[in-house]
């Protein structure tokens, strides 16, 4: 065996060594330690911002859902969430994004068909329905809206659910979130959370069964 | 008012950027000429065998990479074949040969491509044994590679350019683990989860089901946005909500990314005892990266195309939390580094502005980069740059008192053919083999048009360049593209790591020269702009005539 050929084969020696002591630190110890702490310092949060309405859990405040029926109609008594490429729509076990081209036709058509049904549902021009309501987001888990597209339901809302437009209107003004520290992304509506606050309201008469992180 | 927002955005990006450069710059360079070894330093080399006190030539320290790196891959592999019989795996079974393939070089080469959707195929063992280790790994590689060319630079006379193990180790251990701790826990904070749940079933509002992943996402997150390696725990990467739940974390993830790179020039300033000369590699990089993010966000804007037009802005596969801008800031950051990992899914950006991240990686990935591999990437231009300048001036070309001669220059040549080679062959075979252009045409491509062209030159733009993000819609995971893109990965990777390290010995090995009145000044504007030119101007040949048949097609139709 050579100098060259016996140096080479240390090196294997060697990397497998290293190899073995990073996977026991960087993979296993590192994990631990970090699920330790965030188990420990944000337990809400390192589980997945979870949230109840009433008693019982209902998903997560950072995912979003679908309010259609069985057969994927939108259902009017609820705010609806923007349209979802992850599976079936929401399927928070597949997240993904249509990833159809600028030119894409059935990209085109789906949009055309989207805007119809708003129109339809809404009782408003095509033209005013924001870009967001017509498009499905990144990781189609997408839980906000643009406060213009909650704007649009709430007339829709009100009339379904046979309540005041004042009282929708002041949920969704709740429901509003500015953007982080004044200016960084953009002003959004959560539509679980508003969803919930308006099933708290449908059912007690009040608006206090709002919705409130759960350390599951 | 939304404008004024961006610019917002952007300066405070950038205020961060300057509070953090000039300490973290410092810091590496501390950590990569120091004599001193850690107690713990100590204890791991008594048990790998290695003596941190020798140094290895050129030709030694090469050996070790491509030792450590082969060793890497092969663990990876093992690793996902085995998955079915690992603890907590969440069911999943073995991956399949091509795809274990595939994705054990696309880790240990910092690209992080992924041919599979993550939240259906690799179960918490993989993830956090497998892939996070490579995150923490690849990276430290990276930057180990740049620090030994540095040396090359800053070295006089002689045979050695350092220890890659020690250069690994304390990359590893002093500069990556703790501030992938540190950020790990700022991002649970942000609502990134961190826990080994599986998933949890619930029924939602309307009496329907949602089963709501867990996962230990924190702890990848932080290290695949600090050592920008892009592959993300979930299938929509940094769209996922519990990767990047606000537009807080969105900014912090984008920092996470240009932390390392933007400090290296700083790095490279000291080493080579002239901080001049590191600013002006930096001056360099944020040229070009503000010029890239100012196309890209007017291109989305505008919101020129087809689908925008109908429905009234891009909104397509953007998420709403960040915006138009908050995903024009990443998809820029992303491809402008090494890293891949996307917030917004780039194949339904405006047809202009998925030409933008394409470009970005053509660049090289120079601006500023990939860990490690921008900053080489970045000297390895300032040298044909030199070199350029020489010949139009008559003289023989020097850079920090080295002779440029015909060795280093033939390195240097050779380095920018390589992965504009490897992309032009990938897609030329793809669409001229009849048998492989079937099958690209009617199992890989998503989109019809030129835009399925795209995707394809996309895939190996993004794999030849170690980057890993793509235009998504394609399916990669096929025999041919597995094998091909894994192929593009490995030579993209390792044939420029032989040729910078190459460079390092052989600069290491020559006297400095002293600098007289007609050695041309690497620190000024006017070397800056030349800098500028020949960066833009040998990608803008090379990948001309392609992107006309993809992007420039879809977007001047």
């Amino acid at each position: 065996m050579t100098t060259t050929s016996r140096t080479a084969g240390r090196q294997y020696w060697v990397a497998l060594r290293a190899m073995i002591v990073f996977t026991a630190v960087l993979g296993v110890a590192y994990t631990l330690l970090i699920t330790g702490i965030g188990q420990l310092a944000f337990p809400a949060q390192a589980n997945g911002s979870l949230v109840k309405s009433g008693d019982a859990v209902v998903g997560s405040a950072l995912i979003g859902q679908s309010f259609t029926d069985a057969d994927g109609n939108a259902l009017p008594e609820w705010f609806q969430s923007r349209p979802s490429a992850a599976g079936d729509g929401y399927d928070a076990a597949a997240s993904s994004g249509s990833n159809w081209g600028p030119e894409n036709a059935d990209l085109l058509a789906a949009i055309d068909e989207r805007k119809a049904a708003i129109a339809e549902s809404d009782g408003v021009s095509p033209d005013q329905i924001p870009a967001d309501a017509v498009t499905a987001s990144a990781s189609g888990l997408d839980p906000h809206i643009g406060p213009e597209y909650a704007q649009l339901q709430v007339e829709r809302i009100a009339t379904t659910r046979g309540l005041s437009t004042e009282e929708v209107q002041r949920l969704v003004d709740n429901a509003t979130q500015s953007r982080d520290l004044g200016y960084l992304g953009e002003p959004t509506v959560n539509v679980l959370q508003l969803n919930i606050a308006l099933a708290g309201l449908g059912s007690s008469g009040a608006a206090a069964a709002g919705s409130s992180p759960a350390a599951g | 008012m939304d404008t004024f927002l961006a610019i917002l955005q952007v300066a405070s990006l950038v205020l961060l950027l300057v509070l953090i450069h000039r300490p973290l710059g410092d810091y590496m360079a501390m950590i990569y000429t120091g004599k001193r070894d850690l107690r713990v330093e100590r204890g791991f080399y008594r048990v790998i065998g290695v003596d941190s006190q020798s140094e290895q030539t050129w030709r030694a320290y090469l050996r070790s990479v491509l030792a450590f790196s082969l060793v890497g891959v092969l663990i990876l592999y093992a690793i996902q074949r085995l998955q079915a019989v690992l603890p907590q795996s969440l069911g999943m079974p073995a991956i399949p040969e091509g795809l274990s393939f595939n994705t054990a070089i696309s880790f240990v080469t910092n690209t992080n491509w992924q041919s599979y959707s993550p939240d259906v195929t690799m179960g918490y063992s993989v993830q956090l044994a497998g892939l996070a280790v490579q995150n923490f790994v690849s990276a430290a590689v990276g930057i180990a590679v740049a620090i030994a060319l540095v040396r090359g630079f800053a070295r006089r006379r002689e045979g050695t350019i350092g220890n890659f193990w020690v250069d690994l180790t304390r990359g590893i251990l002093r500069l990556l683990l703790p501030f992938a701790i540190l950020t790990a826990i700022v991002l649970i904070a942000g609502g990134v989860i961190q826990n080994f749940n599986g998933f949890t079933d619930v029924t939602t509002l309307t009496g329907g089901t949602q089963s709501i992943p867990g996962g230990p996402v924190a702890s990848q997150e932080a290290i695949k946005m600090l050592g920008t390696n892009g592959g993300g725990f979930f299938n929509a990467n940094s769209s996922h909500p519990f990767e990047n739940p606000t537009a807080w974390t969105n900014l912090i993830e984008i920092v996470l990314m240009l932390a390392i790179p933007f400090s290296l020039p700083r790095t490279f300033g000291r080493m080579v005892g002239d901080n001049r000369q590191g600013y002006a590699i930096l001056a360099v990089m944020s040229t070009i990266f503000v010029v890239s993010f100012t196309a890209l966000t007017l291109f989305e804007s505008s919101g020129a195309g087809s689908a925008a037009q109908a429905a009234g802005s891009a909104m397509e596969g953007k998420e709403d939390r960040f915006g138009i801008f908050g995903s024009t800031l990443f998809a820029t950051t992303s491809t402008l580094t090494s890293t891949g990992a996307v917030n917004s899914m780039h194949d339904s950006f405006t047809a202009l502005g998925g030409m933008m991240p394409m470009l970005n990686m053509m660049l090289g990935e120079v601006a500023p980069g990939g860990v490690g591999s921008g900053l080489y990437g970045m000297l390895i231009l300032a040298v044909i740059a030199v070199f350029i300048a020489g010949l139009l001036v008559g003289r023989t070309p020097e850079y920090l008192g080295k002779k440029l001669g015909p060795r280093e220059i033939k390195l240097a040549s050779l380095y920018i053919l390589v992965t504009p080679t490897i992309v032009l062959l990938g897609i030329a075979a793809s669409f001229a083999i009849p048998g492989i252009r079937d099958d690209v045409t009617t199992t890989s491509i998503w989109n019809p048009g030129v835009h399925g062209l795209s995707e394809v030159l996309y895939a190996f733009t993004s794999a030849a360049n170690n980057n890993g993000s793509a235009f998504a819609g394609i399916t990669a995971n096929t025999p041919w593209l597995n094998t091909a893109l894994g192929v593009a990965m490995l030579l993209g990777r390792f044939l420029p790591i032989v040729l910078v390290l190459a460079l390092a010995g052989s600069l290491a090995a020559q006297d400095k020269i002293p600098a007289t009145a007609g050695t041309l000044p690497t620190h000024r504007p006017q070397f800056i702009g030349l800098l500028v030119g020949v960066t833009v101007i040998i990608t803008a040949l090379t990948y001309f005539p392609v992107i006309t048949l993809g992007p420039l097609a879809e977007g001047l139709q």
